[in-house]
């Protein structure tokens, strides 16, 4: 191929040569390009993790994780209760990290997190060691339409299994206003205190949980910076901040007035023409 | 292609079975053994090897890192600590010792899929379909680093065969036998030696890693080369060997210089002449007779023998 041509003259063998390796570079960069772009599209899917799937104690934030984790699964051998998975290619995980569903197996939230410390690389924060510093997400009361607590009833067992109990779920008490004489015990999350282990929402004995742990930015609203809490400003200053001759405006919901010092909160009775007709009265017979 | 003349039928005659099989041999118990290792704890629940070929901790005291997915863990931005640097400064130097592409020959459990894909080739006589050049590779394996750089994640760890096939061993396959199979006929009905000797940029790095490496296959008797061909029919990549076989006319000392060689030690076996054994890179003097050859000298060899 080096040989020198003996006939007429041609281009030179190394500009014929040249243009061969040009040629073959830019096709090879062209597959390549192809192939490359449609990976980034799907590293970029890959990118945002579903919100049912939960990342191990310490795990960096999403973005940095998917760096960060070289996908050896030595926190899934360590976990000592089966909790974490590695993704397989044909889930909606990033390839080869691993991950946990709350509603099939909770972190149990072991005191030495073995998952953390077996991290070879960090992606797992090493400076996590009090489990209770966890932030895998934060459970949110999803459905208050079906959550049996909100319904009035006492099932509670969200509060009870919550490893944090008192802490990071609450039991508010609240006057139940459909029947005007119960109290309902509404479960509160507080998002200081959960570490996202996902108890609850495993726990939850409705068919589909009405509670559910969420990634934390899905799952946290934030005050305006400029917002100040009445209450806590009194506590600072140790007075009211608005004067206390201020006539106080109770701004209740139609029907509603407020007896001080007396009943508190009454609902009006509504007025009779709006009720249905009773049963066996004239009206109703008419 | 000469008929079905199996490779290395000479060599069984000439040195025996075992003789002839032997690197073969002692590779495949290498890839079994090392994935038994892996699997011996999942499976039997006997801890020596935890983790996969990422990163593995061997006893708890010896890390190991594959290099390549750290490498482009670091052009996604992240900072790794101590454990994944150490074991991957052990990997590199092991491997740069050895030869980069002993990964390949020796360890990656792909290279059994396209080893069969490659048999199963030549006993169907699938001739040559589509070129594929082999630079192709190093292209792939720069684009790898790009896109990890581009999309701040560890992008070829996503679709990567090797890693999906050892960790789908391990920790449950899912879908991942889909990416062995279009491996597999990849290699059979697309292009020959495709995956692992032109397309796969973790042989690519490690080819890089073996840009000096001391441990090579060296031509040392290729004076006695009878142009049986055998050597040419059975290495991985075949370009590797004329180089150093044939170059005794234009002063090109014998060792296997190229990095892409994957030390499989497959043309030792097969060559009835014992032309090729295992040598060090700087034992590569041109000893033949006066050193430089007439270019008739070859040939004239080959006639003799």
């Amino acid at each position: 191929m080096n040989d020198a041509p003996k006939t007429a003259p041609a281009p030179a063998p190394d500009s014929a040569a040249r243009r061969q390796f040009v040629l073959d570079a830019a096709k090879m960069a062209c597959g390549i390009g192809f192939a490359a772009g449609g990976l980034a599209l799907y590293a970029k899917q890959s990118k945002a993790l579903p919100p049912d799937a939960l990342r191990p104690p310490g795990a960096l934030a999403e973005t940095a994780f998917q760096s960060a984790c070289i996908r050896c699964g030595l926190c899934v051998r360590d976990c000592p209760y089966k909790t974490l998975d590695l993704a397989k290619p044909e889930s909606n995980v990033a390839t080869g990290t691993p991950y946990f569903n709350a509603r099939t197996v909770p972190c149990e939230m072991c005191e030495d997190i073995p998952c953390v410390k077996a991290c070879p690389t960090g992606a797992l924060e090493h400076s996590l060691t009090d489990i209770r510093k966890a932030k895998m997400g934060l459970a949110v009361i999803v459905d208050q339409e079906t959550c049996l607590n909100y319904l009035g009833m006492r099932c509670d067992v969200c509060h009870r299994v919550c490893p944090l109990i008192d802490k990071a779920i609450t039991l508010d008490p609240e006057h139940n206003t459909r029947t005007g004489k119960h109290t309902r015990f509404i479960p509160v999350v507080h998002s200081e205190h959960c570490t996202g282990c996902g108890k609850c929402e495993k726990a939850c004995v409705l068919e589909e949980a009405a509670i559910k742990v969420l990634p934390f930015a899905l799952a946290k609203g934030a005050l305006g910076k400029h917002y100040r809490l009445g209450w806590k400003e009194k506590e600072r200053s140790g007075e009211s901040l608005v004067p206390a001759d201020t006539p106080h405006q109770y701004n209740l919901p139609e029907g509603y007035r407020y007896e001080l010092g007396g009943r508190g909160l009454v609902r009006d009775e509504p007025a009779l023409s709006t009720l249905p007709p009773a049963p066996g009265t004239a009206k109703g017979a008419r | 292609m000469a008929a079905l003349k199996r490779p290395g039928a000479e060599a069984i005659v000439a040195k025996g079975w075992f003789a002839a099989h032997k690197w073969l041999i002692v590779r495949r118990v290498s890839q079994a053994g090392v994935l038994a290792l892996f699997l011996l704890g999942p499976l039997a629940g006997v801890w020596i090897v935890k983790g996969n070929l990422n990163f593995s901790y061997t006893l708890n005291v010896l890390p190991l890192t594959d290099p390549y997915v750290l490498l482009q863990s670091l052009a996604g931005g992240a900072t790794p600590e101590g454990k994944a640097l150490i074991g991957a400064a052990i990997v590199l130097v092991f491997y740069f010792l050895v030869g980069g592409r002993v990964y390949c020959s020796w360890v990656c459990p792909v290279n059994l899929v396209t080893d069969v894909a490659h048999w199963l080739r030549r006993r169907l006589g699938i001739g040559r379909t589509v070129r594929i050049p082999r630079k192709l590779r190093y292209y792939a394996l720069a684009a790898t680093l790009a896109l990890a750089a581009a999309t701040g994640t560890v992008a070829w760890e996503l679709v990567n065969p090797v890693s999906m096939v050892h960790r789908g061993l391990i920790f449950g396959i899912g879908a991942a036998w889909a990416v062995v199979l279009a491996v597999f006929l990849f290699d059979l009905l697309f292009a020959e030696r495709g995956w692992c000797g032109h397309v796969c940029p973790v042989g690519a790095f490690y080819s890089v890693v073996a840009l000096k490496s001391p441990l090579r296959v060296t031509a040392a008797r290729r004076a006695d080369c009878n142009d049986c061909m055998d050597c040419y029919a059975v290495c991985p990549e075949m370009h590797v060997i004329k180089p150093a076989l044939k170059g005794a006319a234009r002063g090109v000392g014998p060792v296997i210089l190229s990095p892409n060689c994957t030390n499989c030690g497959r043309c030792i076996d097969v060559c009835s002449k014992d032309v090729f054994r295992f040598g060090l890179r700087y034992d590569n003097r041109v000893t033949e007779s006066a050193g430089r050859m007439p270019a008739g000298a070859v040939a004239a060899c080959s006639d003799r023998a």
